[in-house]
């Protein structure tokens, strides 16, 4: 069982991100004890899920965002949801399928998002599906001259998905300011980690795609802060994407309804001992940036919040059955006004300036351009006489070079490119 | 085979010039391109290349590598991405290579794209667009209409044209729509079919069907490839002194059932021809919709000439046998008039 060694808390941040780190993953953690009150008595339309144990991720790597920054949770990301703005009322709302919820009772769980204001993609269910998304949205962030980041999760289950190595390969192909946190919590749903993926650093798959990766304990929410906020760092500053695997462990079943008898009891209890809260705390007190005094400040300032946010929550009605019908399709301006936030010269991506030699060149070789339309291959079997143009200026790609003599002068520079430990492991 | 009908929406004349259909979308993805920078080209070899069949060419040239994008062999990731920027404000082009591929990305159009306006008020202003339909011999998978599995999918519009003026109007009317839009362009047609297209902007509006001539003793509907076999087997009715009405789909998703009521109350009969298979066409729902609204109008049966329940099979003797043609809608018309 891949285990992320025990490490002492580094003292590296201001005292106030200390805090902040543990308000929240204290409120993540009573949010989701709330809720599970709520599911016991039938408050919760659907299912539920819960992040028990894990709450170090979802805060720690949310933290490291900006406010411009774009994220998309996963089903297990309360806490980054809570960090980057979102109320707790929105998220009880949200299960409890109320009018008031952000998707008016038409979606449940995460699956809600903010455009505008919070720069929240809504998830779906359909796991990795949020990986090429996100790569979009971080293309369009620079194509816009943002210096935007954007973030999602996904499980070691989920990193089986054809898309995320579809997305994962087209945001290294683009670099995209795009980081992507690999939660892996050793089980998927019944399935553990080693019959999803054959490998013991499910980092290791970054190396596939020629990014950078990076290993972290997913229960010391320090080290995942950090870690997180050096990736970002480094996705702003062009040298995206970049994959971190979180080691942690599931606590609770799948959902609410599974009892999950089939983790071993001695598993749950070493990872019970290794509670990322209470690591906190112990070394919150040793640091002397939290008492008994200001730890029940937390406290109360917690429980009168969420007090609060349940009471509006439940008294939110359920949407009226009309509503069913309506917002299939966006009805144009009135509906929404479509508009991109230029933050760069537009003349920069218009012609003339945008104007360029449409070539391939290859480094030692020299361009080729395309052939011209006259030659496109259009009518299969068809009896389209397609000339073929004779003249100096149609050159192949590889600039008439053969194709033995190419790949071998090729090879060379991309080993250099690809080979040696580009992924940094911080244990 | 005969010409397109006409350049304009009802076969006007206009000012503008000849061109093929691929030169006419072509003109439009230029043409949006330079009127607003939030639009950009992705897909498989569209840009130094100029796509595979050179849709795109000159593009990149004029626009640059931010906005004419080669991506790798990742449907799903190039919907996906799509996606993504359209939450931007930006208006993304995708190409499939061949519109068969389009299934690679079947879940980020059905579960990704199309439900997000409705679940969480998201638009995603986008099209996707590529080569479809069969003719030419492209065989099982480079054949393929899969429009209808996107007509059964509420979010999406869909958008199938049969002459260079609409795909020029309908291709512009799509990118500056706020909803995700799949167009479908017929390969058949792309280099057969010339049509006029005016010189100044214009926009075909997405939803509406063309009578594309008029006739009162039945109608024929149908888009595509098979509206110039329609058209072309109306000719030989009329000759027998059949007259028939020919309506275009142009659009699938919605479906513009007021011109379908309109035509079939006059007529009292309706044939629909579609190149894509027989069950679960979009002759299947024109049918109901006939039930619902017009079970009284109906002096005869509604009539279907459409391609096998088959795939697409590639020696030209199977594949002409597949597909529907003027003279086989010819005969079931002619059949039908006889009620
Ligand atoms: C594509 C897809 N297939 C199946 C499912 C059903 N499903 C939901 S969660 C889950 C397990 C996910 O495991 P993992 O990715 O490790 O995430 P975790 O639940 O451990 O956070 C499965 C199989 C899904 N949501 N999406
Ligand atoms: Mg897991």
């Amino acid at each position: 069982m891949p285990v992320p060694p025990e490490q002492g808390m580094k003292k590296e941040l201001k005292r106030q991100q200390y805090l902040d780190l543990y308000y929240y993953m204290r409120l993540n953690r009573a949010v989701e004890d709330m809720m599970v009150k709520l599911f016991r008595q039938n408050k919760i339309v659907g299912g539920l899920y819960s992040s028990l144990g894990q709450e170090a991720i979802s805060v720690g790597t949310a933290y490291a965002l900006e406010k411009k920054d774009w994220l998309a949770p996963m089903i297990r990301n309360i806490g980054a949801l809570l960090v980057k703005g979102v109320r707790p009322r929105d998220i009880f709302m949200q299960h409890m399928a109320k009018y008031d919820s952000p998707t008016k009772g038409k979606d449940g769980t995460s699956h809600f998002g903010d455009l505008d204001d919070l720069h929240i993609v809504s998830p779906i269910s359909m796991l990795g599906d949020l990986i090429p998304v996100m790569t979009g949205v971080a293309m369009a962030g620079r194509y816009l001259g943002q210096k935007i980041v954007t973030m999602t999760w996904i499980g070691d289950g989920g990193s089986s998905t054809g898309v995320f190595h579809e997305g994962l390969n087209f945001a290294a192909t683009q670099k995209a300011p795009f980081v992507l946190i690999l939660e892996n919590n050793l089980w998927a749903y019944s399935t553990p980690v080693r019959k999803q993926v054959p490998l013991e650093n499910l980092a290791d798959r970054a190396k596939a795609y020629g990014i950078d990766s990076y290993i972290v304990d997913g229960n010391d929410v320090v080290a995942v802060y950090s870690v997180a906020k050096e990736a970002v760092d480094r996705a702003r500053a062009g040298e995206g994407p970049i994959l971190i695997e979180a080691k942690s462990f599931r606590r609770m079943g799948h959902a609410q309804h599974d009892p999950a008898e089939y983790v071993p009891k001695e598993m749950r209890a070493y990872w019970e001992a290794r509670d990322p809260i209470a690591l906190y705390e112990r070394f919150l007190s040793s640091e002397k940036l939290l008492d008994a005094k200001s730890k029940k400040e937390v406290e109360e300032k917690i429980d009168s919040l969420l007090a609060a946010e349940r009471e509006f929550a439940e008294n939110s009605p359920m949407p009226p059955p009309e509503l069913a019908e309506t917002g299939v399709y966006c009805t144009g301006d009135d509906c929404h006004k479509i508009r991109a936030k230029w933050e760069r010269p537009i003349a920069e991506v218009t012609p003339p300036r945008s104007s360029v030699k449409a070539v391939w060149t290859v480094p030692g070789f020299g361009s080729g351009k395309a052939s011209d339309g006259a030659n496109a291959p259009i009518h299969f079997g068809d009896t389209h006489a397609s000339q073929h143009r004779v003249g100096n200026d149609t050159k192949s790609a590889n600039g008439g070079k053969p194709a033995a003599k190419m790949a071998a002068k090729a090879a060379p520079k991309k080993t250099v490119k690809t080979a040696g430990a580009s992924r940094k492991a911080r244990r | 085979m005969p010409k397109a009908n006409g350049a304009g929406p009802n076969g006007s004349a206009s000012d503008g010039t000849q061109v093929t259909f691929l030169e006419a979308i072509k003109q439009a993805m230029f043409e949006e391109m330079e009127r607003d920078p939030a639009v950009i080209l992705m897909g498989e070899d569209v840009g130094v290349y100029g796509g595979a069949f050179k849709t795109s060419e000159g593009l990149l040239e004029r626009f640059g590598w931010e906005r004419v994008i080669d991506t790798p062999i990742s449907e799903s990731a190039i919907i996906g991405a799509a996606c993504g920027m359209s939450y931007c404000g930006l208006r993304p082009i995708c190409e499939m290579q061949f519109i068969d591929f389009i299934v690679c990305a079947f879940n980020q159009i059905t579960n990704f794209v199309a439900k997000g306006h409705y679940l969480w008020n998201a638009p995603a202003p986008m099209v996707i667009r590529g080569p479809s339909g069969g003719g030419v011999h492209g065989g099982p998978f480079h054949s393929a209409n899969p429009e209808m599995y996107f007509v059964h999918t509420p979010g999406v519009k869909v958008i199938y044209p049969s002459t260079p003026y609409d795909a020029k109007g309908l291709l512009k009317a799509a990118v500056r729509d706020n909803n995700p839009v799949l167009f479908f362009e017929h390969k058949f047609l792309y280099r057969r079919i010339k049509g006029e297209v005016p010189a100044g902007d214009y926009t075909v509006p997405i939803g509406k069907a063309v009578v594309r001539r008029e006739g009162k003793h039945l109608t024929i509907i149908s888009y595509a490839a098979m509206m110039h076999a329609s058209l072309e087997a109306a000719e030989a009715l009329a000759k027998e002194g059949i007259e028939a009405e020919v309506i275009d789909l142009r659009t699938l998703l919605p479906l513009d059932e007021e011109t379908i009521l309109n035509s079939v109350k006059k007529t009292n009969k309706c044939l629909v021809v579609h190149e894509d298979t027989r069950t679960g066409g979009i002759a299947g729902e024109i049918a109901a919709i006939l039930f619902e609204k017009a079970f009284h109008d109906l002096d005869g049966p509604l009539v279907r000439v459409t391609s096998l329940d088959t795939p697409v099979p590639y020696a030209p003797t199977l594949e002409e046998h597949f597909l529907p043609n003027a003279k086989k809608v010819f005969s079931a018309a002619k059949e039908l008039a006889r009620y």
